[in-house]
C-alpha cells in the first residue's frame, strides 16, 4: 500500500527549536514521513541528539542562535532551497504584568517573535522558499485565551499568529502557503520549569476535554498535515491541536 | 539580605485587599482569604527582584507561614 497524501517524500523542511520538545518530534516525525531535514537549535549536544534520531538519510544540522542576524545569515547561507519551514523555536516567562520588565520582554520576544519574522524574511530575500512551499508556525492556544501570568508569552504568540497571516496573504501569489498550529499544555520542558507544582498541573489537566496534556508526537502530525500536499488549499489557518481544551 | 520585617512587608504588598495588619511573620498565608495562584506568582516575580533568587512553585507551596519562606530564601541566597 502506498497510496499517501500525507507523505513528505521529496521535501526538504527545516525545523527550528529542534533540540527539544515540539521541535525535536516534529523533525523526527518529518524524517519518517520522507522528508530532507535540516534542524537547527542553539545547543549543540542535544541538536545532535535529535539528528540522531531522524529517520533516512540526507539530513543537516546546524547550530544557531536565531536571535543573532549573523547566525540567520550564516543558516541561510549553508542551506539549499526549502519546501517546508516549521518556525518553532519558542520560550516562555512566566511574570503578572506588574513585575514585567523590559529584560523579560526581550527574552521573551527576541526569540518567539523577532527571530521568527527575522529567518523567514532572510530564506524569502534569497528566494530559499520552493514555490508551492509551505510555512508552518509554533503559536499556542494562549494567543486565544488567556490565563494569569503569561501576558508576555500569549502576547508573543498572538504576534506569531498575526505574522503567519501576513506571510499567507503576502506569499500567496507564489503557492506559497503559511499556517500555524496552536498546541494546548505539552509534556515538554516549557511547561516544567517549577513555577507550578504538580498539584497546579493535575487541576489544570481537567480543564481539558480528554483530561491529559499533549504528546509532542501529537503536535507533529498537525505540522506534517500542514507541511503535505494534502493541505495543498489551506492557507492563513490556525489549526488547534489543544486536546478540547479551548471548548471550556 | 533584607530583614525578615522587610520582606513581610513586601509580601503584604502583593495583596490588594488585605490589611497589612493581617499579613505577619507567622500568618499562615495559604488561608488568607485573597490568597490566589497569581498572587503567588507575584511573590515569586517579587522575590526575583529583590532578592535575585529563583523560587519554585513548590517552595510557595510546602512554605506554611510567610517566615518559612523567608527562611526559603535565604537557603538559596
Amino acid at each position: 500500500m502506498t497510496y499517501n497524501p500525507f507523505t513528505l517524500e521529496g521535501k526538504t523542511v527545516m525545523v527550528t527549536g529542534a533540540s527539544s520538545g515540539i521541535g525535536r518530534a516534529t523533525a523526527i516525525e518529518c524524517s519518517k514521513m520522507g522528508a530532507s531535514v535540516i534542524v537547527t537549535g542553539r545547543n549543540e549536544e542535544r541538536l545532535n541528539e535529535t539528528f540522531k534520531a531522524l529517520g533516512g538519510e540526507g539530513h543537516q544540522q546546524i547550530v544557531a542562535d536565531l536571535t543573532n542576524q549573523e547566525d540567520i545569515d550564516i543558516l541561510v547561507s549553508q542551506i539549499g532551497a526549502l519546501d517546508g519551514l516549521v518556525n518553532n523555536a519558542g520560550l516562555g516567562r512566566n511574570k503578572p504584568i506588574g513585575f514585567i520588565k523590559m529584560d523579560d520582554l526581550e527574552y521573551v520576544y527576541q526569540t518567539n517573535v523577532f527571530a521568527c519574522i527575522l529567518l523567514t524574511k532572510s530564506l524569502l530575500k534569497k528566494k530559499k522558499i520552493n514555490k508551492g512551499g509551505s510555512l508552518v508556525f509554533t503559536s499556542s492556544i494562549s494567543s486565544r485565551l488567556n490565563s494569569p501570568g503569561i501576558a508576555m508569552y500569549a502576547s508573543s504568540k498572538a504576534a506569531v499568529s498575526s505574522f503567519m497571516r501576513s506571510c499567507a496573504v503576502e506569499l500567496g501569489d507564489k503557492g506559497i502557503r503559511s499556517n500555524a498550529v496552536l498546541p494546548g499544555m505539552v509534556e515538554t520542558k516549557l511547561i516544567t520549569r517549577g513555577d507550578y507544582t504538580e498539584e497546579d498541573f493535575e487541576k489544570d489537566k481537567n480543564l481539558y476535554a480528554l483530561k491529559r496534556y499533549g504528546k509532542p508526537q501529537e503536535i507533529a502530525y498537525a505540522i506534517i498535515y500542514l507541511l503535505s500536499d494534502a493541505s495543498s488549499w489551506v492557507t492563513g489557518t490556525s489549526l488547534v491541536v489543544d486536546g478540547g481544551r479551548l471548548l471550556k | 539580605m533584607k530583614t525578615l520585617e522587610e520582606f513581610v512587608e513586601l509580601f503584604a504588598e502583593q495583596f490588594d485587599d488585605t490589611d497589612a495588619s493581617e499579613i505577619q511573620a507567622g500568618t499562615v498565608f495559604h488561608d488568607l482569604d485573597e490568597w490566589s495562584s497569581l498572587i503567588g506568582l507575584s511573590v515569586i516575580a517579587m522575590v526575583d527582584e529583590e532578592f535575585d533568587v529563583a523560587l519554585k512553585g513548590d517552595d510557595v507551596k510546602t512554605s506554611i507561614t510567610i517566615e518559612d519562606l523567608y527562611n526559603r530564601v535565604a537557603s538559596k541566597l
